[in-house]
């Protein structure tokens, strides 16, 4: 192992320069992609506010005794798609009707009676704002006999699930032609490093190296390079993000699962776009 | 050790390298490979280290039948073989020393012997006082004693040396040769391809030669002949 270590630091630095070179590409490879996965995150975000406001309201039927109603909230709270669920009193309804209703303030202050139900509002777990579940969810609400009406914004809800749709959609493919385009650039890198090495790598066979031992450092050293590469396309894309919420608009960053995520993906297509190319230049020659 | 039985070699862009050979080398023997260039001495040294594989016949190598050997047990014959060709094929960025070393590292050898059993082979060929020179540092006949020395430090069997004084002037010639017979003289078989008919002239030993692919003379076999008449 620490010989396999020696010889992939060896390349670092008897091919300084071709080594910066494919750390380099490696690193605007990804940070292409890096700039593009920024602008999926913020979409995501986007999209997760515009989820926030799906909201089920069931209308209780006026005399509902509160025992029943309680009842009836803890169930709806215990439902597994459920991230809460409030209960809103006649008189709730009404201080809300005014605050928000400010035209109507007027005609509100005359009523003798209060006209508004009481209603239980419920929000649903991320993941579970689809047009799908909000109906079950909202069938299973009506299903109390005290529940006079449920509403949901059904056009609303299945704008957002369209939305979300079209975001993956393009997400998926837009993300994985730049991956594509990444990987063979980083191969190509890799391959002109093996290339290089090709009177040592015969060397090696002559005298007696089996192809897993010559494979070895040079995985490493893909994988080096790679996980270089991921770091500084890290580094590059936070240089980007703090110039656009400088300059254009608040946006968010990465999570440090998802950097990780870039680092890793770096070292990986390092590693494989290595293995590939030793190994077809193994088999060659 | 090595044994060739009625081989034929025909490469896909060229005619026939090697026609009909059939010899056997035994082991502490010391064989001269002959021929014009283009006879086909490098194929059969390919041959007998599994870059190649006859198109026909057989080839024998210390128990390893290179015709049907898997390409995992390739490494291994190589490991019983020295290699050393005209060109030297040194590391440029190794040391002598790493140069040496390193072909008892890819066998995985314990790095606690390595160094001891290099500086052996260095003495032997008389390079002890350069191990920390680099190829382009040593001349052409140094640099060649650093090849015999990474062929030696596995202890091979065989040693086979394609043309290994092509690139020398005399006296590196004769230092180079004289080492190689000294190596045979501790019982390594050595088989050396060469067009130097001098050297093949100053020592008693195994003639084979090509011509056009063909074994035309075998000295083993054949009669002696009258060394005036040698090509
Ligand atoms: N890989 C190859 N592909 C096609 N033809 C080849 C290949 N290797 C050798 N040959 C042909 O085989 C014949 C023998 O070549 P070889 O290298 O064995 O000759 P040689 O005796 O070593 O010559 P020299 O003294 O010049 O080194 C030549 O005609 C050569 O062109
Ligand atoms: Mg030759």
């Amino acid at each position: 192992m620490n010989l396999t270590l020696r010889e992939a630091m060896l390349t670092f630095k008897r091919a300084p320069l071709l080594s910066a070179l494919s750390v380099t590409t490696i690193a605007f490879s990804l940070f292409v992609l890096g700039l593009f996965g920024l602008v999926v995150v913020n979409l995501q975000d986007a999209l997760r506010a515009i989820e926030e406001r799906v909201e089920i309201v069931a209308y209780i039927l006026p005399g509902t005794p509160a025992e029943a109603t309680a009842q009836a909230l803890k169930d709806i709270q215990a439902f597994p798609e459920v991230q809460g669920a409030n209960y809103v009193s006649e008189d709730d309804a009404l201080v809300r009707a005014r605050a928000e209703l400010v035209e109507l303030r007027d005609v509100m202050e005359e009523l003798e009676r209060n006209p508004l139900p009481a209603s239980i509002e419920v929000k649903l777990k991320p993941g579970f704002r689809d047009a799908d579940h909000v109906s079950i969810v909202a069938e299973r609400m009506r299903g109390f006999g005290f529940v006079d009406d449920v509403r949901f914004g059904r056009d609303w809800v299945e704008n957002v699930d369209r939305l979300r749709g079209l975001a993956a959609a393009v997400g998926i493919v837009v993300g994985a032609a730049f991956a594509v385009v990444a990987i063979i650039i980083i191969g190509t890198t890799i391959r002109m490093a093996v290339l290089q090495r090709s009177r040592e790598i015969a060397i090696m066979r002559l005298v007696g190296a089996t192809d897993g031992f010559i494979r070895r450092p040079f995985l490493l050293q893909g994988a080096i390079k790679g996980l270089l590469g991921g770091l500084v396309a890290v580094g590059l894309s936070f240089g980007a993000y703090l110039l656009i919420n400088r300059y254009l608009l608040q946006s968010a960053f990465f999570t440090n699962g998802q950097a990780l995520a870039i680092v890793g993906f770096g070292a990986v297509i390092g590693l494989l776009g290595s293995a590939t190319s030793v190994g077809r230049h193994l088999k060659r020659v | 050790m090595i044994k060739f039985t009625n081989v034929f070699k025909a490469f896909p862009k060229g005619g026939l390298a090697l026609k009909d050979v059939s010899f056997h080398v035994a082991k502490g023997e010391f064989a001269f490979l002959t021929g014009h260039s283009g006879a086909g001495k490098s194929t059969v040294m390919k041959l007998i280290y599994a870059d190649e594989r006859p198109t026909s016949g057989e080839v024998r190598v210390s128990g390893y039948n290179v015709n049907e050997m898997r390409p995992r047990d390739v490494p291994l014959l190589r490991r019983k073989l020295g290699i050393v060709f005209q060109d030297f094929r040194l590391l440029e960025d190794r040391t002598a020393e790493e140069n040496v070393a390193f072909a008892l590292e890819v066998t995985s050898a314990r790095s606690s012997t390595i160094a001891a059993r290099v500086m052996r082979v260095l003495t032997q060929v008389g390079l002890a006082a350069k191990a920390q020179a680099y190829p382009r540092e040593l001349s052409g006949g140094e640099q060649q004693r650093v090849a015999i020395a990474r062929a030696l430090v596995n202890e091979p069997t065989v040693l086979l040396a394609d043309e290994p004084t092509g690139n020398l002037d005399e006296r590196a010639t004769r230092g180079v040769f004289q080492l190689l017979r000294d190596i045979n003289a501790s019982g390594t078989a050595v088989v050396m391809a060469t067009h130097d008919l001098d050297l093949v002239r100053q020592a008693p030993y195994r003639v084979i030669e090509l011509q056009e692919g063909a074994l035309v003379y075998d000295s083993a076999v054949d009669e002696p002949r009258d060394q005036a008449a040698a090509p």
